[in-house]
């Protein structure tokens, strides 16, 4: 690939801006201390918000699927109870995906995309602050639901009426309230994102020229605004059914308990890709530095990338093949859901190509980009499994299926994030992370995720349902080994803490550049980037092989 | 010809795997037809995703090893082509057709319930299966039977640990046999592994599946849609026999349900009512209410000490007969009789300290369920 690397000319420009940027802006005093944060426009402390609430998040959730992982050690109940139990799945469900692993792709999203298309900022910072500020706020209104009389929620993270209407604990409303609150953020995230994609790149770049992590967050933008007010519709209509007696979903006052269902899934199945398609585009940057190697098949990666995004509203009912629905309406589903093989697939050939005859060493985001490839191909697999509706009478609702969504949610989602935080540390930091201690974190968690997850797919082949406190004696050993792993897995992550806070305080000096085979704009800013980056615009330099 | 394809795939996908299947490792090949054509297509998808992995992986380890900046790899710099880019998409789609003529024959068969010997009603209840023969006035509940003790620990746990009941279902075997699945509450999952049934209950739908068993035996599953706080104590039994000796079973169960019909119209001696209500309460009302009576906030309100149900038996008695409406208390006069009722109310009343005294006849909780 040849350099996209602006004319050096134009580097000196944003370097001398930053230099003089705060007397020539002549602001007022900034804000000290707490202020500085919550009245921050700026797209890179913003982005870092976003990211810290992500990890706390993380930890938060992962708490509580060790609770769920120490109560399935062993068959009886020992620690906690049914109804508590069933807190923590829920909680699990709706922290990492809402909390963790969403907040963590629009922090990257804020740091990355003006960087990598040479804007100066967000379109729109004072709205990009507010949706930010809105996410504790949702979360803590949440994550207060526990100690409220009746606990919190219990009906997993789908929530499927009526289990969370009728027969919902009292707190519910405030569950709705709280999902309403991270749906509004989401929602203003995402036209951000878009207003500065499309309007902010810099002179010369075309669409076809953005990096790969800005083509996959624009499509995931378009996926949570068309999706995130359908999850706002189905929970009003919950609110409605609790607390001012209507029967969406009530059979007994003429309701439809498998509307819920098809609502929630026409929201849900997008969601689930909500949650990969940005971790597509970290790959897509990483690979081709680590292998030397232009990324194989660009706009093929493009295409396919907006593949997934259309079939995504055209497969939701996969998720109910066991509810009844019409035969018709299975094969449906069946064939486009195994059609999602197709782009997918086009993707993963496309990463191993590029590292045919690449030039590659592996350093730790390549190593998680890797692992990546290979264990979200795994979890690929089994979902092309899934996708066999005769088969799905098997496999759904069990740990088959728990098997799969945490394989492409862990070591997918969640490593890419990883790789992305290991790739731009130093360019955030102007240090690099500590390898030997990334690399140890690597290992760990290969292992530990591994280990929590794979004998999950025994265990449903098996006949383990999922979303029970308590099981028979013939799954035994696969929990003891998913508990041991569990922990295991959960320890490793403090590693990734301590790197990162290490490589905040210092470490090795990174350069502009700080990975030989980077190409994209963000590599042309000083490490650590300042805090105003391209105030004029860099001029893009279009000598790229996608011409 | 699908049949045929079905076979050849059933028969390639389970060559060695017989041993994994006998460790518990594996789906079960189950004992119908269907959950046999599942299993092979299960085998099957899973073949094509190991080939295709080993190929993937294999070229994508291969360059790992073979293409290292550390021993000198020079990159190269090609990044499209298009006759590549076309074949594999194509190949995929190809091998998704091969997969998918299977699987739409299989699943035509598994909707296809008509001309069915016999129709069973599955409703599903927090937390516990209600099986009617229709047509042959026999039905039952199915509770689980696993003691609490083994759960907490202080007994060992039997080889079908949760996964017993008091009653199972009782099928003939080499019929068609087919389910009607509803919900009086959220929504259950129907499901037996070997039966390859998997079916949800649904309040207001009724949903249809149906099983042809080959072989008699005891097939476990369980609840499979998250249903509550004893989602995990909910399991299915189903115990296959013999056409003759289903019939004989059958014709039992419809004597005692014509002794039970009498026992409506006689005069219940109090202990009797006692000794009944509290194995009926034990078996229906101890997962909520709990075995002692003190309920368990906020869902669950105790019974023992209770003023309002010491000082109102006709309240009371509408309570457990119809239910409330908008709360977990489902209403028992369809899924219990009127000598169960009147037996458990009468338990009630007079169990834990609460010392009403009142005798529920059978007869005044007909005439009210007839009301």
């Amino acid at each position: 690939m040849a350099p996209k690397l602006p004319p050096q000319h134009s580097l000196q420009h944003s370097s001398t801006a930053v230099a003089g940027g705060h007397s020539q802006h002549g602001h007022a005093a900034q804000p000290k201390g707490i202020m500085r944060w919550l009245l921050t426009t700026n797209h890179k402390e913003i982005g870092s918000l976003y990211l810290i609430f992500s990890l706390v998040m993380f930890f938060v959730g992962g708490m509580f699927a060790l609770v769920v992982r120490a109560e399935l050690f062993q068959p009886g109940l020992q620690l906690v109870e049914p109804e508590f139990f069933n807190q923590m799945t829920t909680m699990h469900g709706l922290i990492m995906v809402f909390a963790a692993v969403m907040p963590a792709f629009t922090g990257l999203a804020n740091w990355m995309i003006p960087l990598q298309i040479g804007a100066p900022d967000m379109a729109l910072p004072r709205l990009n602050n507010f949706s930010f500020w809105l996410l504790p706020v949702a979360f803590t209104l949440l994550l207060s639901t526990l100690f409220m009389p009746g606990g919190g929620p219990n009906f997993g993270w789908t929530f499927y009426a009526p289990l969370s209407t009728t027969y919902a604990p009292p707190s519910t409303t405030f569950f709705i309230l709280a999902l309403h609150i991270a749906g509004i953020s989401s929602i203003l995230g995402a036209i951000n994102i878009i207003a500065t994609i499309l309007n902010m790149r810099a002179p010369g770049m075309r669409m076809m020229d953005m990096p790969l992590f800005v083509w996959t967050w624009l499509i995931t933008a378009f996926l949570l605004i068309a999706v995130m007010p359908v999850l706002a519709g189905v929970i009003t209509m919950m609110l409605m059914d609790i607390n001012f007696g209507t029967s969406f979903f009530d059979a007994a006052g003429g309701g439809d308990p498998v509307l819920f269902q098809h609502l929630f899934w026409f929201f849900g199945h997008p969601e689930v890709y909500i949650m990969i398609l940005p971790a597509f585009g970290i790959v897509s940057a990483i690979i081709p530095t680590f292998a030397r190697k232009p990324l194989f098949g660009y706009a093929s990666m493009v295409y396919a990338t907006a593949a997934i995004a259309l079939l995504s509203f055209l497969v939701w009912a996969h998720h109910m093949f066991i509810v009844g629905l019409p035969l018709t309406a299975e094969l449906f589903f069946m064939y486009s859901t195994m059609l999602i093989a197709v782009p997918t697939g086009v993707k993963v050939f496309n990463w191993v190509t590029t590292l045919f005859r690449g030039s590659i060493s592996f350093e730790s985001p390549m190593l998680f980009a890797l692992a990546f490839v290979v264990l979200f191909t795994i979890g690929g697999f089994s979902g092309l499994m899934l996708a066999i509706a005769p088969a799905d009478f098997q496999y759904h609702d069990t740990y088959f299926v728990v098997a799969h969504f945490h394989y492409v949610l862990v070591p997918g989602a969640i490593f890419a994030i990883m790789a992305g935080v290991y790739y731009w540390l130093p360019k955030w930091t102007g240090h690099y992370p500590n390898e030997r201690l990334a690399q140890c974190h690597f290992w760990c968690s290969i292992i530990g995720v591994n280990l929590t997850f794979f004998p999950m797919h025994f265990a449903g082949l098996a006949g383990m349902p999922r979303r029970i406190p308590d099981y028979a004696l013939q799954f035994a050993d696969f929990n003891l080994l998913s508990s041991i792993g569990a922990f295991f897995f959960g320890a490793s992550q403090l590693i990734f803490v301590l790197v990162v806070v290490m490589c905040v305080r210092g470490g090795k000096k990174a350069p502009a550049k700080a990975w030989e085979g980077a190409e994209d704009l963000e590599w042309s800013v000083p490490s650590p980037a300042p805090l105003h980056t391209f105030e004029t615009p860099p001029v893009f330099n279009r000598t790229h092989h996608h011409d | 010809m699908h049949r045929s394809w079905q076979r050849l795939l059933f028969i390639t996908s389970t060559f060695g795997i017989t041993q994994a299947h006998a460790n518990g490792w594996n789906m079960p090949v189950g004992v119908t037809d269907i959950s046999q054509d599942i299993f092979g297509l299960h085998m099957a998808i899973f073949w094509v995703c190991v080939v295709i992995g080993v190929i993937v992986f294999g070229v994508m380890f291969y360059s790992l090893l073979k293409y290292r900046h550390s021993k000198g790899a020079k990159a190269a710099s090609f990044h499209e082509h298009t006759s590549v880019e076309v074949l594999w998409t194509a190949i995929p789609i190809l091998i998704l057709i091969g997969m998918a003529v299977p699987a739409t024959a299989t699943l035509k068969n598994m909707y296809d319930s008509s001309e069915a010997d016999l129709d069973v009603m599955i409703t599903g209840q927090q937390w516990r299966w209600r099986y009617e023969y229709l047509g042959e006035d026999v039905a039952f509940t199915s509770n689980m039977s696993t003691p609490r003790e083994q759960i907490r620990g202080e007994e060992t746990r039997d080889e079908h640990y949760l996964l017993d009941v008091d009653e199972p279902l009782v099928l003939p075997i080499n019929r068609k046999v087919r389910f009607l699945m509803t919900s009086d509450d959220v929504i259950h999952s129907w499901w037996v592994p070997e039966l390859a049934v998997k079916q949800d209950t649904i309040p207001g739908f009724i949903n249809e599946n149906w099983v042809k068993i080959n072989e008699p035996g005891i097939y476990r599953g369980q609840c499979a849609e998250l249903c509550g706080v004893n989602h995990g104590f909910m399991p299915v039994v189903v115990h296959a026999v013999e056409e003759e000796e289903f019939e004989v079973w059958l014709a039992e169960r419809k004597e005692a349900a014509e002794q039970e019909a009498m026992g409506i119209d006689r005069e219940w001696a109090m202990e009797d009512l006692m000794a009944r209500g509290e194995s009926v309460y034990q078996a229906i009302c101890s997962s909520c209410h709990q075995r002692d009576g003190q309920g368990a906030m906020p869902a669950f309100p105790a019974l023992a000490n209770n003023d309002q149900l010491i000082n109102n038996l006709d309240w009371h008695i509408d309570r457990v007969v119809n239910g409330v409406s908008g709360a977990a208390m489902p209403a028992f006069r369809s899924t219990l009789n009127p000598v169960e009722i009147a037996a458990v109310v009468t338990y009630t009343r007079n169990a834990w300290g609460n010392e009403t005294g009142d005798v529920v006849q059978p007869a005044a909780v007909a005439e009210r369920i007839a009301q």
